[in-house]
C-alpha cells in the first residue's frame, strides 16, 4: 500500500517528532498535504453525488411521462410509483447546484490545491496555522453529512434553487420544505466558516512564508490565482453567512427580513446573495486559470506568455468581480438605471478574461507541445472556457438578457465555465499533481481515454443547450411538454440526456484509474514532467515538513527552454544562480 | 429543433433580435479565431524530434492591442445596449396613452385585471380573468406586474418580454405586438412545485375584436 | 542531514510583522464583511422603509447602553495596559489588567443580558407584549446585530479568561507577548464594531 508520507517523520525537519499514531498521521493530521488529500476524497465523492442528482434530473426532462428505472428504491415522498415528483425535481435541481458548487468544485479547487500547493510552491514547511487548517477540513464533514441527510427528512431537501431566492426559500408553507431548507443553510454556515478559516491560512502563508528569493513576481501563477481567490473568499463568504443567518431567522424565528408582509424586501436577499455570488464564481474559475497557466507552460516548454499581464488580469477580475453582481438581477425589478451600471462593469470584466485567453494561446505558440493528459485538459479548458465566456457577452447586453435570462442559454453558459472550465482544469490538475501527491503515475492511456470520451460527450450535452435557450426553454422546469413555443425540443432533450448518462459513466473510467493508480500506478520520480516549480524539486511524495532545508529561489516560475541552459529545456527555480532570467530582476 | 429565436411579434423585439445576431457574429469571429488557433498550434507546435520551443516572456505591444480592441468592442456594445435597455425598461419611458392591465402572479396562476370598456384601471368596470390575457395588436400595452406570494416571472417569448414579479412591488412592463396571434405567458422564475405548469394563454386581437371581447366579458362579470 | 548553516542566506520573504498578527488582521477583514452584511441590511431596511421606524429612544434604553459602551471602551484601555505590562515584564500589571479586561467584558455582557430581559419582558411594542426579534423589522435587525456582536464579545471574554489564568501561571512576559497582542487586536475590533453599532442603532 502506498504511503502518503514517504519517510518516517523525525528526520531533521527542524521540529521534534515522535512516531505518530495512524490516527494522528492520516486522520486528524495537520500536515497540509494530508489535509489536501482528505479534501480530494471528500470532493470527488460529492462530485459523484452531484452528478447522480443531475442524471435523475436529465431522466425526468427527457421522459417526463415515464417512471424512472430503479425509482422504486426511493421513498414515495420523492418518487411516487416510480415517477419523480415535481417537489423532488425541485430538490434535485437545487441540490445538484448547491452540492456541485459548495461541496465539490470550490473545495476541490481551493481545499485541495491551495492546501497542497501553497507551502510546496512557496518553498516552506507547512501552512501558517496547521491546526486551523485541520479544523477547516473537519468543518466540511458535518456540512456534508447534514446535506446528505437533508434528503431524507420530511419535506425533503431544499428546493428553492441553489440561489435560495426569498420569499420562496423562507416560506415552508409555500414549498412544503421546512427542515431540509434549514439543514442546507446550517451546512452552508459550516462551509462558510471552513472557507474563511482556510483563506486566513492561504493569505497569511503567501504573504509571510515565501522562501528566500521568492519575490511576489517569482511566484507561480497558480499561487497568484489561489492567493487572490482566498482574498475573494475571505471577503465574500461572510456576506453569505450574514444573509444565510437572516434567512434562517425568517424561516425559524418568525422574522421578516425578506418577506414583504412584515416590511422586508425580497430584493435585499438577491443583492446580498449575489454580492457574495459573483465573487464566488470567480473563486470557482481563478484557481482553474492558475492550474492551466502552469500546465500549459510546462507542457509547451515555454514561459507563460505575459506573466505580469496575467497577474494584473487576475487582480482585475477579482476587483471588478465585486461590482458586477447586479448582472444576475437585470430582470429582478431593480431600478433599470442601476442595472445599466452593472452592464458597464460586466462588459469591462470580459476584458481581463480575453487577455488571459490570448496569453494562454501565446504560451502555446512556438512551443514544443507535450500532449499528455494534463496538457489535453488544459488546452481544452481554453477552448471551452472561451465558449463559456463568449456566451456571457449575450447576457451582459441587457436587452438580449430580457429574452435569455432564466433559459437554458444561461445553463449552457454556466456549465461551459464551470465544467468545461473549472472541472476540466481540475481533471488536468489531478493528473498533473497526482505523482507528487501519491508517488505514482496515473495511467496515461486511460487518461487519454477519459479525456476524449469526456470532451466529446460533454459538448454533446451542453452545446445544444444554447439552442434550447434560443428557442425559449425555461430553467428548472419539471416538464416542458405543455408549452406551444417549446414544441419539438424533446428530441434534443433526449439526446442530451443519453449523452449525459455517457458522460457520467466516463467518471468511472477516471475513478478507476485514480484509485487503482494510488496502489498500483508506476512509481513516480521526483519530477516526471520536468517542471520548474519548487514542488517538483523534492521527493514524490514529499516528507512531512516538505524540505530538510528551505530552498533559495533564483528564477521566475516558468523558465523553460532558456537559451543559456543547454543540457535540458527547463530551469528549476532553485538551481543555477548564475543563469540570469528576465523575470529575475523583480522586487 | 430549430436553432432559431422564435418569430418576433414585438416592436422593440426587432432591435433585441438584431443585437442578439450582432453579438452572435462578433462572438462567432472570436470563437473561430480561438478554436482554429488552438488546433493550428496543436498541430504545428506538437513535440517531435529536433523541435525546440521559442523562449519568450511575451510582448507588451500585443498586450496593449488585445486589451484595447476587446475593450472598444465592448464599449460600443455597451452604449448601444444602454439606449435600447432604457427604452424598454425605464418607467419614465413607458409609452403615453397605452392601454393598461394589471397582472397578478400567484402559485401557480396568472390573474389578469382588465380595465374594462372605459380603458381605465381602478374603475368600476374592471374585471378579472384567470390565465387568459387578451389585448389589442398594433398599439402599446402596459402591464402592472404584481406577485402575491413568491417571485414569479412574466415571460412571453414571441414578444421578447420578461420581467420578474416580486411580492411587495408593482412593476410596469410595456410592449407593442405587431400582429395578432395566440401565445403563452410562461413563468420564468422558480416558484414552487407547480412552476412548470404556470402558463396562461395570450390572445392578441385586432382592436375592434378586442373591444368586442372586452365588452362582452365585462357584461358577463 | 543536519541543518546546514548556509552562509549569507537571504531572509525569507514576507512582511516585518509576525505571522500570527498577519493572520489576525486577515481574519478581522472577514469579520468586517460579516458585520457589514448585517449592518448594511439594517440600513437598507430602515431607511428604505415606506414608513419610518420608531425612534431609538422610544424603545431602547440609550442611557444604560451609553454607560455600557463606556465600560467596553474602558476594557480596551485595560487591554492596552495589559499588553504594555507584558512588554515591560511587569507580571503584576499583566495579571491586574487582564483580570480587569475580562471583568469589564463580562460586565458588558451582563448589562446586555439585562437590557435584553427588559426589552423582551417589559418594553411594550405596537400593542403586543415585549420587544422581541419578532417585533417587526426593528426587533429583528436589533437582536440580530447586537446578538451576533454579543456572541463575538462572549468568545472574546472566554479567551480573555483563559489568558488571565495563564497570566496567573506566569505565562506572559517580555519574551512572550504575541498571544496578548493578537487577542488585543480582536478585542479592540469587537469594541470598534460596538461603537459603530451603538451610533447607528441607538443614536441615529
Amino acid at each position: 500500500m502506498a504511503t502518503i508520507v514517504a519517510e518516517a517523520p523525525g528526520q531533521a525537519t527542524g521540529h521534534a517528532e515522535h512516531e505518530q499514531s495512524f490516527l494522528r498521521k492520516y486522520i486528524f493530521s495537520s500536515d497540509h498535504k494530508i489535509i489536501a488529500i482528505q479534501f480530494l476524497f471528500l470532493t470527488l465523492f460529492f462530485l459523484a453525488v452531484g452528478g447522480l442528482l443531475a442524471m435523475m434530473m436529465r431522466y425526468q426532462i427527457a421522459w417526463p411521462d415515464q417512471p424512472i428505472p430503479g425509482g422504486g428504491i426511493l421513498p414515495e415522498s420523492m418518487v411516487a410509483s416510480g415517477y419523480i415528483l415535481p417537489e423532488f425535481y425541485n430538490a434535485l435541481v437545487t441540490m445538484h447546484g448547491s452540492i456541485m458548487v459548495f461541496l465539490a468544485i470550490m473545495p476541490m479547487l481551493v481545499g485541495v490545491y491551495a492546501n497542497y500547493l501553497i507551502p510546496l510552491q512557496l518553498g516552506t514547511h507547512d501552512m501558517a496555522f496547521p491546526r486551523l487548517n485541520m479544523y477547516s477540513f473537519w468543518l466540511m464533514v458535518p456540512a456534508g453529512i447534514i446535506t446528505l441527510a437533508s434528503f431524507w427528512v420530511i419535506g425533503g431537501a431544499a428546493g428553492a434553487g441553489w440561489t435560495l431566492y426569498a420569499p420562496l426559500s423562507a416560506r415552508p408553507d409555500l414549498t412544503g420544505v421546512e427542515l431540509g431548507q434549514v439543514m442546507w443553510l446550517v451546512a452552508l454556515i459550516f462551509i462558510g466558516l471552513s472557507s474563511i478559516l482556510g483563506s486566513v491560512n492561504y493569505i497569511t502563508t503567501t504573504i509571510n512564508m515565501r522562501a528566500p528569493g521568492m519575490t511576489w513576481f517569482r511566484m507561480p501563477l497558480t499561487i497568484w490565482a489561489l492567493f487572490i481567490t482566498a482574498i475573494l473568499a475571505l471577503l465574500a463568504m461572510p456576506v453569505l453567512s450574514a444573509a444565510g443567518i437572516m434567512l434562517l431567522f425568517d424561516q425559524t424565528l418568525g422574522t421578516s427580513f425578506f418577506l414583504p408582509e412584515g416590511g422586508g424586501q425580497p430584493l435585499l436577499w438577491q443583492h446580498l446573495f449575489w454580492f457574495f455570488g459573483h465573487p464566488e464564481v470567480y473563486i470557482l474559475i481563478l484557481p482553474a486559470m492558475g492550474f492551466v497557466s502552469e500546465i500549459l507552460a510546462t507542457g509547451s516548454r515555454k514561459p507563460v506568455f505575459g506573466y505580469k499581464a496575467m497577474v494584473w488580469a487576475i487582480v482585475a477580475i477579482a476587483f471588478l468581480g465585486f461590482i458586477v453582481w447586479g448582472h444576475h438581477m437585470f430582470m429582478s425589478g431593480m431600478n433599470p438605471t442601476l442595472g445599466l451600471s452593472f452592464t458597464v462593469s460586466t462588459l469591462l470584466i470580459a476584458v481581463p478574461s480575453a487577455i488571459k485567453t490570448f496569453n494562454w494561446m501565446g504560451t502555446m505558440w512556438r512551443g514544443n507541445l507535450k500532449l499528455h493528459t494534463p496538457m489535453l485538459f488544459a488546452i481544452s479548458f481554453v477552448a471551452l472556457f472561451a465558449i463559456g465566456g463568449l456566451s456571457g457577452v449575450f447576457m451582459a447586453a441587457t436587452p438580449v438578457d430580457i429574452y435569455i435570462h432564466d433559459t437554458y442559454f444561461i445553463v449552457a453558459h454556466l456549465h461551459y465555465v464551470l465544467f468545461g472550465g473549472s472541472l476540466f482544469a481540475l481533471f488536468g490538475a489531478i493528473y498533473y499533481w497526482f505523482p507528487k501527491m501519491f508517488g505514482r503515475m496515473m495511467s496515461e492511456k486511460w487518461g487519454k481515454v477519459h479525456f476524449w470520451t469526456t470532451f466529446v460527450l460533454y459538448n454533446l450535452v451542453f452545446f445544444p443547450m444554447h439552442g434550447l435557450g434560443m428557442v425559449g426553454m425555461m430553467r428548472r422546469i419539471y416538464d416542458s411538454t405543455g408549452y406551444a413555443h417549446l414544441e419539438g425540443i424533446q428530441d434534443t432533450n433526449q439526446l442530451i440526456t443519453v449523452a449525459a448518462f455517457g458522460l457520467y459513466l466516463t467518471g468511472f473510467i477516471f475513478a478507476f484509474n485514480f484509485f487503482w493508480s494510488i496502489f498500483k500506478g508506476k512509481k513516480a520520480s521526483r519530477n516526471p514532467w520536468d517542471a520548474t516549480t519548487l514542488e517538483w524539486q523534492t521527493p514524490s511524495p514529499p516528507k512531512h515538513g516538505n524540505w530538510d532545508e528551505v530552498p533559495v529561489v533564483y528564477h521566475g516560475p516558468h523558465e523553460y527552454s532558456h537559451p543559456d541552459v543547454l543540457d535540458k529545456d527547463w530551469l528549476a527555480q532553485n538551481e543555477r544562480p548564475d543563469v540570469v532570467s528576465p523575470a529575475a530582476g523583480s522586487h | 429543433m430549430d436553432w432559431a429565436l422564435p418569430p418576433n411579434y414585438s416592436t422593440f423585439g426587432v432591435q433585441i433580435d438584431q443585437l442578439f445576431w450582432i453579438i452572435f457574429v462578433i462572438t462567432g469571429i472570436a470563437f473561430v479565431l480561438v478554436e482554429a488557433g488552438l488546433i493550428l498550434f496543436i498541430v504545428k507546435y506538437r513535440s517531435r524530434t529536433g523541435h525546440k520551443a521559442y523562449y519568450t516572456h511575451g510582448s507588451n505591444k500585443l498586450e496593449i492591442i488585445w486589451t484595447v480592441v476587446p475593450a472598444l468592442v465592448f464599449v460600443v456594445l455597451g452604449v448601444y445596449s444602454a439606449g435600447l435597455w432604457a427604452d424598454i425598461k425605464n418607467p419614465s419611458n413607458m409609452p403615453e396613452g397605452a392601454i393598461e392591465f394589471e397582472v397578478r402572479a400567484k402559485q401557480f396562476e396568472w390573474n389578469i385585471v382588465y380595465p374594462g370598456p372605459d380603458e381605465i384601471l381602478g374603475t368600476g368596470d374592471d374585471f378579472e380573468v384567470l390565465n387568459q390575457f387578451h389585448f389589442p395588436a398594433g398599439e402599446p400595452v402596459i402591464v402592472y406586474l404584481e406577485a402575491e406570494d413568491v417571485i414569479h416571472s412574466f415571460f412571453i417569448p414571441e414578444l421578447r418580454v420578461k420581467q420578474d414579479a416580486v411580492p411587495g412591488m408593482r412593476i410596469p412592463v410595456w410592449f407593442d405586438a405587431t400582429q395578432t396571434g395566440e401565445f403563452e405567458i410562461a413563468c420564468a422564475e422558480l416558484c414552487g412545485l407547480g412552476h412548470y405548469r404556470m402558463e396562461a394563454a395570450v390572445t392578441v386581437h385586432e382592436r375592434a375584436d378586442f373591444d368586442a371581447w372586452q365588452a362582452s366579458r365585462a357584461l358577463a362579470q | 542531514m543536519a541543518h546546514a548553516a548556509t552562509a549569507a542566506r537571504p531572509p525569507e520573504r514576507g512582511l516585518d510583522v509576525y505571522t500570527q498578527k498577519v493572520g489576525m488582521w486577515v481574519f478581522l477583514c472577514s469579520e468586517v464583511m460579516f458585520f457589514a452584511g448585517l449592518i448594511g441590511s439594517y440600513v437598507v431596511l430602515r431607511f428604505g422603509a415606506s414608513s419610518s421606524w420608531a425612534e431609538p429612544n422610544e424603545v431602547l434604553n440609550v442611557t444604560v447602553t451609553a454607560i455600557n459602551t463606556f465600560i467596553l471602551i474602558c476594557s480596551s484601555v485595560t487591554m492596552v495596559k495589559a499588553f504594555a505590562a507584558a512588554e515591560a515584564g511587569d507580571q503584576k500589571g499583566i495579571k491586574t489588567y487582564l483580570l480587569a479586561t475580562t471583568a469589564l467584558g463580562a460586565l458588558f455582557l451582563g448589562v446586555q443580558v439585562y437590557e435584553y430581559y427588559e426589552l423582551i419582558f417589559h418594553q411594550s411594542w405596537a400593542g403586543s407584549h415585549g420587544f422581541t426579534p419578532q417585533a417587526g423589522l426593528y426587533g429583528a435587525t436589533f437582536f440580530t446585530m447586537t446578538g451576533f456582536h454579543g456572541f463575538h464579545v462572549l468568545l472574546g471574554v472566554i479567551c480573555l479568561g483563559w489568558a488571565t489564568i495563564r497570566a496567573y501561571q506566569g505565562h506572559w512576559g517580555a519574551d512572550n507577548t504575541h498571544g496578548l497582542e493578537v487577542l488585543g487586536l480582536y478585542w479592540h475590533f469587537v469594541d470598534l464594531v460596538w461603537i459603530i453599532l451603538f451610533t447607528i442603532v441607538y443614536l441615529i
